[in-house]
């Protein structure tokens, strides 16, 4: 564990001096939200609309970030060289907390500027913000086990989000009902599946991206 | 400390890249692996460590006849070539204090500057790999690949944008090294051959 | 010889499930004829099911023993099952057509098998993109087995958030079959002829393998 922390603490010391993956991401996030915003104003959106348009805009900036991570040391020859250093483990829990901060830092950006624009009105708060957390776990955990597995094959960029998608779309979908029934106050108990849903999938994703990055890492 | 090397194949894009290798070779030696551009000494020298695995064969390090587990054997090898990079963004001592502490090794900063002394680079510690000249590099490669005292040591290409003094040096370090330990070297120099005690041939 | 004669059974079997579904099965009350679709629609989807399932089961055995030819088995399973995946999905849509009024609706079940299909359009997506035989093998292996582990969700989370229109597969909530004898005969001979066929399309994508294997080795 205190590896996947030296690991982690290097990828934010080169996060830091390049800005990257940071930059990408959070531009990518502006970008979307001020089209999205642009073009359907501010009151014209009821909350169905709007929790999938705060998906969409949450699931695609996370698809221009997440990859990063491997890509990088794939493009500057260094996984040779962590890998002689420490164990596929270590590697990949690192990683996968580089993305998980990641993702929580575009939210806190993101989540409160898309709430003020579009007037988006979170009656349950609870239900909003555990949506989120889980909901990040999940795509952070899918997004870095499959970032590994493109950072090994010949087209990384596009290929990204073809292969994600359709793993992380139980994320998008439950995210999405339980947006909805945050926004529109429907008691806490009925969107108790969704929260169930979002934390089941993030820990059999995590679980699975554990067991099988070995076999990407030492291929 | 004893390589074993079993009837080892490499495949690559379902061609073959050499066939049924099989070698041995103990501490106090050099052993070179030779062969034209392109013929998989590369591919040779990240499958002995372990990098990559072998389509076919096995790889075995002993030592007091024991054999090392396979998921130890990076502890005991260093490892420098061309493909192998270090962090360019970070500076020098970040690279190298964050390889120290993943190993768990204790108390390397004296050894950090003393390797960085040996090697020249003495007074660049702080800064970015990146503002390095390639000679400069590859001496970093070398501090980086002997820092944690590796009994085994891989030298793809061992002089390769180093001028006179740096070939003098690492000549030097080297020779040093093959006393008392093992040393596996990937070149086409004929310099380079006279450290060699014994050499494997790829694709002939 | 043996295979032969299976093969001819095979023919029959499949000939007298499409007879027996069109003209001995009579149909059920209250219903059109457009549900006769179920003697191929049901047997289409199994497949599919199994197909990956095994498809997987060989891409887990590779990482294990990391010999090639379970790769080249899985992508043979994964493309049987892709085939069978795009006929149930048609034969659906027929269905859908006929009792909800439009091919295409998002019901959960069409949203489920839509995914699936995505899913393994990704999975051949990707072995296109990786040239080096066992690094496919490995990537592409793993991207199975994620993909498999994800497939619950869409069975079980789709469709408690939205509700299904889509009848009951085959043992619904009372624990009984909808069917008489003569309907059942069809359904159930359809289902292992079906099956049968599977295991036959299988077997030569695997005979096709090892000889292309063993004309690699010659050449090597």
């Amino acid at each position: 564990m205190y590896k996947a922390w030296l690991v982690f603490r290097k990828d934010i010391q080169q996060e830091f001096k390049t800005r990257y993956a940071l930059n990408a991401i959070f531009l990518f996030a502006i970008v979307t939200l001020t089209a999205v915003s642009f073009s359907i104003g501010a009151f014209s959106a009821g909350p169905e609309i709007l929790s999938a348009l705060l998906w969409i805009i949450l699931f695609f900036s996370s698809m221009s970030g997440l990859a990063h991570i491997f890509v990088r040391e794939e493009e500057t020859h260094t996984a040779d060289t962590l890998k002689l250093v420490t164990t596929s483990s270590s590697v990949f829990l690192g990683k996968l907390l580089f993305n998980i901060i990641l993702l929580f830092s575009v939210e806190l950006l993101v989540v409160p500027l898309f709430i003020g624009v579009m007037n988006f009105v979170v009656y349950d708060g609870l239900v909003f913000v555990l949506s989120l957390v889980f909901g990040s776990f999940g795509l952070a955990g899918g997004g870095t086990i499959v970032a590994a597995i493109i950072s090994k094959s010949n087209t990384k960029g596009a290929l990204f989000t073809v292969l994600a998608f359709p793993i992380l779309l139980p994320v998008i979908v439950s995210g999405i009902s339980a947006a909805k029934k945050a926004a529109t106050n429907a008691p806490f108990v009925s969107a108790t599946s969704e929260l169930q849903a979002l934390f089941a999938f993030a820990v059999v994703i995590i679980t699975a991206g554990i067991l099988l990055f070995d076999f990407i890492w030492n291929e | 400390m004893k390589l074993s090397a079993k009837k080892i194949s490499k495949d690559f894009a379902e061609k073959a890249v050499f066939k049924n290798l099989t070698f041995e070779a103990e501490s106090g030696t050099c052993l070179a692996v030779l062969g034209p551009n392109g013929s998989g000494k590369t591919t040779l020298m990240r499958i002995l460590s372990h990098l990559i695995l072998p389509t076919s064969g096995t790889i075995e390090y002993f030592e007091h006849e024991r054999s090392i587990p396979a998921e130890r054997i990076f502890q005991h090898i260093g490892f420098l070539g061309p493909y192998l990079e270090l962090y360019q963004d970070l500076s020098a001592m970040e690279n190298l204090q964050f390889f120290s502490k993943i190993r768990s090794m204790k108390n390397f900063e004296p050894k950090i500057f003393k390797l960085m002394e040996r090697f020249g680079l003495k007074g660049r510690e702080e800064d970015a790999v990146k503002t390095y000249s390639s000679g400069m590099k590859q001496r970093l490669k070398y501090v980086f690949a002997l820092l944690h005292e590796p009994k085994i040591l891989f030298v793809d290409e061992p002089r390769s944008n180093l001028d006179e003094e740096g070939i003098r040096l690492v000549y030097d370090v080297l020779q040093d090294y093959k006393k008392d330990r093992l040393l596996i070297m990937a070149t086409n120099d004929i310099d380079d051959l006279k450290l060699a005690d014994m050499r494997v041939q790829v694709n002939v | 010889m043996l295979v032969k004669l299976l093969k001819f059974i095979l023919y029959f079997v499949l000939s007298s499930v499409i007879y027996g579904a069109f003209f001995y099965a009579p149909l059920a009350k209250g219903l059109g004829e457009y549900t006769r679709v179920l003697y191929f629609h049901v047997p289409t989807a199994w497949i599919t099911v199994i197909a990956f399932a095994v498809g997987a089961l060989f891409s887990g055995l590779y990482l294990r023993k990391k010999i090639l030819k379970y790769d080249l088995w899985a992508e043979a399973a994964n493309q049987i099952g892709l085939l069978f995946g795009v006929l149930a999905t048609i034969t659906g849509s027929i269905w859908a057509k006929m009792s909800w009024g439009s091919f295409w609706n998002w019901d959960p079940r069409e949203t489920s098998i839509f995914i699936l299909l995505l899913i393994y359009a990704a999975y051949f997506a990707l072995r296109s993109a990786v040239e080096q035989a066992d690094r496919r093998a490995a990537l592409s292996a793993v991207y199975d087995l994620l993909a498999f582990v994800t497939v619950p969700f869409f069975v079980f989370v789709v469709p408690r958030i939205y509700e299904s229109l889509h009848p009951d597969p085959l043992v619904n909530t009372q624990g009984k079959i909808h069917m008489d004898g003569k309907m059942l005969l069809v359904f159930l001979s359809s289902l292992a002829a079906y099956t049968a066929a599977f295991v036959w399309l299988l077997k030569q994508r695997i005979d096709i393998i090892r000889i292309q294997l063993q004309l690699k080795q010659m050449e090597n």
